[in-house]
């Protein structure tokens, strides 16, 4: 889109009396908060039209509108009687968006709905495909949703979120390899990033909490209203629902070639590529057990080299892991409980 | 803008738009306020033909068609017209759940530029009569982001124009330019991908966008290419998980009790001994399961089968080798006599909740 703040204008004038023609009557203040514009901006451009037109096209000439109090009716549109098309961006958008919901279990409540909101997805996406013309026309874009696994799982969370329901979960916390069991206020069921996430105020916790889908290893829905406190807010989720905050330790890892991928995968402080086989990454861990686990799956092409308690850690657990094959020699041996 | 000028566009697209006949810029400059200037002065009319020009490009920006023609034979000169037909949004009608959907949909962009275009585009069925409920919602609400290179990338397949960047997988050790024939753009398992015609490889090929380094440069004219009838752009993308992961495999592991919460909430069975509890895990690689398993250490001990204890053995006498010995230091350099890890078919990032 090419569309400077001064083309931004014009395109508000000419979207501007279509939609007020629809609506006769319309307080100024409704109109501007729908605009997503400024009350006194939109005087401003009502200004604007009223000086438009052109000398003998029409009865009024001029683009005509009629003040009452603080409401506006157009009564002469000069021929823009109707908003323009769609562009490309904003047919995409919107159906390439619109393509993404139908693909969600469709059991949802829309105002004025039939229960099955994935019909009236389809119906809505048709209509706008339909509408938009050529600018949709051959749209190069394909989208499909993280695969049908947990599907059932993420169908019962949304119901809980539309029912308002507390939810009893037994929970997964990869972090600190622990189940829990907890009791969570619903807020929203999130699909970011291949994964679903439920997003609840979390009783335990006292805090909101994302909780990924495929992590909650059972799910109950109470007879007992979802009442998140006022301090539970949406979390402002951007790219990712991680993001590490710079209070969790930092740990600095060499890598070899062959486990780079783990800096596509988690988030990285900093990457520095020494050498080919001798990249420098830092990363922060909510937990150094958690660290641990994972150089020692990723074996020989990674070092830990800082913090020096996750050294000997790595150090301690692969050695004693060695002992338990070798001292212990049978697969019945080893191991101290 | 100036005010000025804003208002002279409006009135050209007014002008425009009434007209039937192919107007000339002169009959425009007649007509239109702000146009006015003697013809005969060349410095004005000039300065005339630039304005016009600027005032043109600018209302097809916008996505005003702006048709070029002449209404007669006799016509020497072309004129212009606004076909009412191309530049009206046809008559949209929605029922109230209908809207919903659209308010949700738009608000689903996390990208600058596609969350605008939605939400003008939001505002076009709005002046359309529409009115679109914003406080809707389906409790679900997938999140579309969009990588830099998605605008070009999509604009590129649109016009079929050929495209050339920069692309590193993480096992690069440089970019490597590529040029390819766009065919589409793809969202599968949460990422964008461009699959198309890789000129350099004479092959198809599809690319993560999130490696794409810097720019996307479009190269050549439009209409340079035309994908292949019936493209299934998934197939390329989807192709190594296109068939379910089987887990025809059965191994026994001991774990100490109260530990490696993870592999217990994998197992078939838990059954609880004097030295901790046997666990049974289906599997299809045995590298794979032994990457996972050593990662709990001693707190998991694989008794059977011997495939599997071989291949943990075997990466823990590796590390226990490489981080007592001086060889220590190589680290690096002694992962690149295995076979290469691959990132397992699974793997996903870790989200701490």
């Amino acid at each position: 889109m090419t569309t400077t703040t001064a083309g931004e204008r014009l395109g508000r004038l000419l979207n501007l009396v279509p939609y007020l023609l629809a609506r006769p009557g319309i307080p100024i203040a409704e109109a501007a908060a729908d605009l997503g514009v400024s009350e006194r901006q939109l005087r401003e451009d009502l200004e604007l039209l009223w000086v438009c037109g052109l000398p003998g096209y029409g009865p009024g000439d001029l683009i005509d509108l009629a003040f009452d109090g603080d409401r506006v009716t157009v009564t002469f549109d000069a021929g823009i009687d109707r908003p323009l098309r769609l562009t490309h961006d904003e047919a995409l958008a919107l159906i390439v968006a619109l393509r993404m919901l139908a693909q969600l279990p469709g059991n949802a409540d829309l105002p004025g709905g039939t229960g099955n909101s994935r019909d009236a997805v389809e119906r809505a996406l048709a209509k706008i495909e339909s509408a938009a013309g050529d600018a949709a026309a051959g749209l190069p874009v394909a989208v499909r949703l993280p695969g049908s696994a947990g599907a059932e799982r993420v169908a019962q969370l949304q119901q809980a979120v539309q029912r308002r329901r507390a939810l009893r979960i037994t929970y997964y916390t990869a972090t600190r390899d622990e189940v829990t069991e907890r009791v969570v206020d619903p807020m929203r069921v999130l699909l970011v990033g291949g994964h679903a996430y439920l997003e609840a105020w979390c009783r335990r916790a006292e805090a909101v909490r994302m909780f990924r889908a495929d992590r909650i290893d059972d799910c109950t829905e109470l007879d007992e209203p979802a009442n998140p406190p006022p301090q539970a807010r949406p979390a402002e989720v951007r790219d990712s629902i991680f993001t590490p905050s710079p209070e969790l330790p930092l740990v600095t890892l060499r890598v070899g070639r062959w486990a780079r991928w783990i800096t596509e995968y988690y988030p990285c402080e900093q990457v520095i590529e020494e050498s080919p086989d001798r990249w420098l990454v830092s990363l922060r861990a909510s937990d150094l057990a958690w660290a641990r686990r994972l150089v020692l799956g990723l074996g020989t092409d990674v070092t830990v080299l800082d913090p020096p308690e996750l050294v000997e850690a790595v150090r301690r657990e692969a050695t004693e892991a060695l002992r338990a094959y070798e001292d212990g020699s049978a697969p019945e041996g080893g191991g101290e409980a | 803008m100036s005010r000025s000028r804003t208002e002279r566009l409006v009135n050209l697209v007014i002008c425009l738009l009434s007209t039937r006949r192919y107007l000339t810029a002169a009959q425009i400059a007649a007509t239109v306020p702000g146009y006015e200037h003697d013809p005969t002065d060349p410095r004005e009319h000039e300065a005339f033909q630039r304005k016009f020009e600027r005032d043109k490009a600018e209302l097809r920006d916008l996505g005003v068609p702006l048709e070029t023609g002449t209404t007669s034979v006799f016509d020497t000169e072309p004129g212009y017209r606004i076909a009412r037909r191309d530049y009206a949004l046809p008559d949209i009608r929605l029922e109230p759940d209908e809207t919903a959907a659209v308010g949700i949909a738009a608000r689903l962009w996390q990208h600058a530029g596609m969350a605008a275009a939605a939400s003008s585009g939001l505002l076009k069925l709005r002046a359309a009569g529409v009115d679109v409920d914003v406080s809707a919602t389906l409790g679900v609400e997938p999140l579309v982001t969009a990588d830099p290179a998605f605008e070009p990338l999509q604009a590129a397949a649109r016009r079929r124009q050929e495209v050339r960047f920069d692309y590193r997988t993480p096992e690069d050790d440089v970019a490597h330019t590529r040029r390819l024939q766009p065919w589409g753009v793809v969202s599968w398992r949460g990422r964008w991908y461009v699959v198309g015609w890789d000129l350099d490889r004479e092959a198809v090929r599809s690319f993560r966008m999130s490696r794409i380094v810097g720019r996307v440069t479009p190269v050549g004219p439009g209409n340079a290419f035309t994908p292949p009838p019936d493209l299934d752009l998934f197939s390329y993308v989807s192709r190594w998980w296109s068939t379910p992961v089987e887990h025809p495999n059965r191994a026994v592991v001991r774990l100490k009790p109260g530990r490696a919460a993870g592999v217990r909430r994998r197992a078939e069975s838990v059954e609880s001994g004097p030295d901790g509890d046997r666990v049974v895990l289906r599997y299809s690689d045995p590298d794979s399961l032994a990457r996972w398993l050593v990662g709990y250490g001693s707190d998991v001990v694989v008794l059977e089968p011997d495939e599997v204890r071989k291949a943990i053995v075997a990466r823990l006498r590796d590390l226990v080798a490489t981080l007592s010995g001086p060889g220590g230091e190589e680290a690096g350099g002694a992962g690149e006599t295995t076979a290469p890890p691959r990132q397992p078919a699974g793997a996903e990032a870790e989200v701490p909740a």
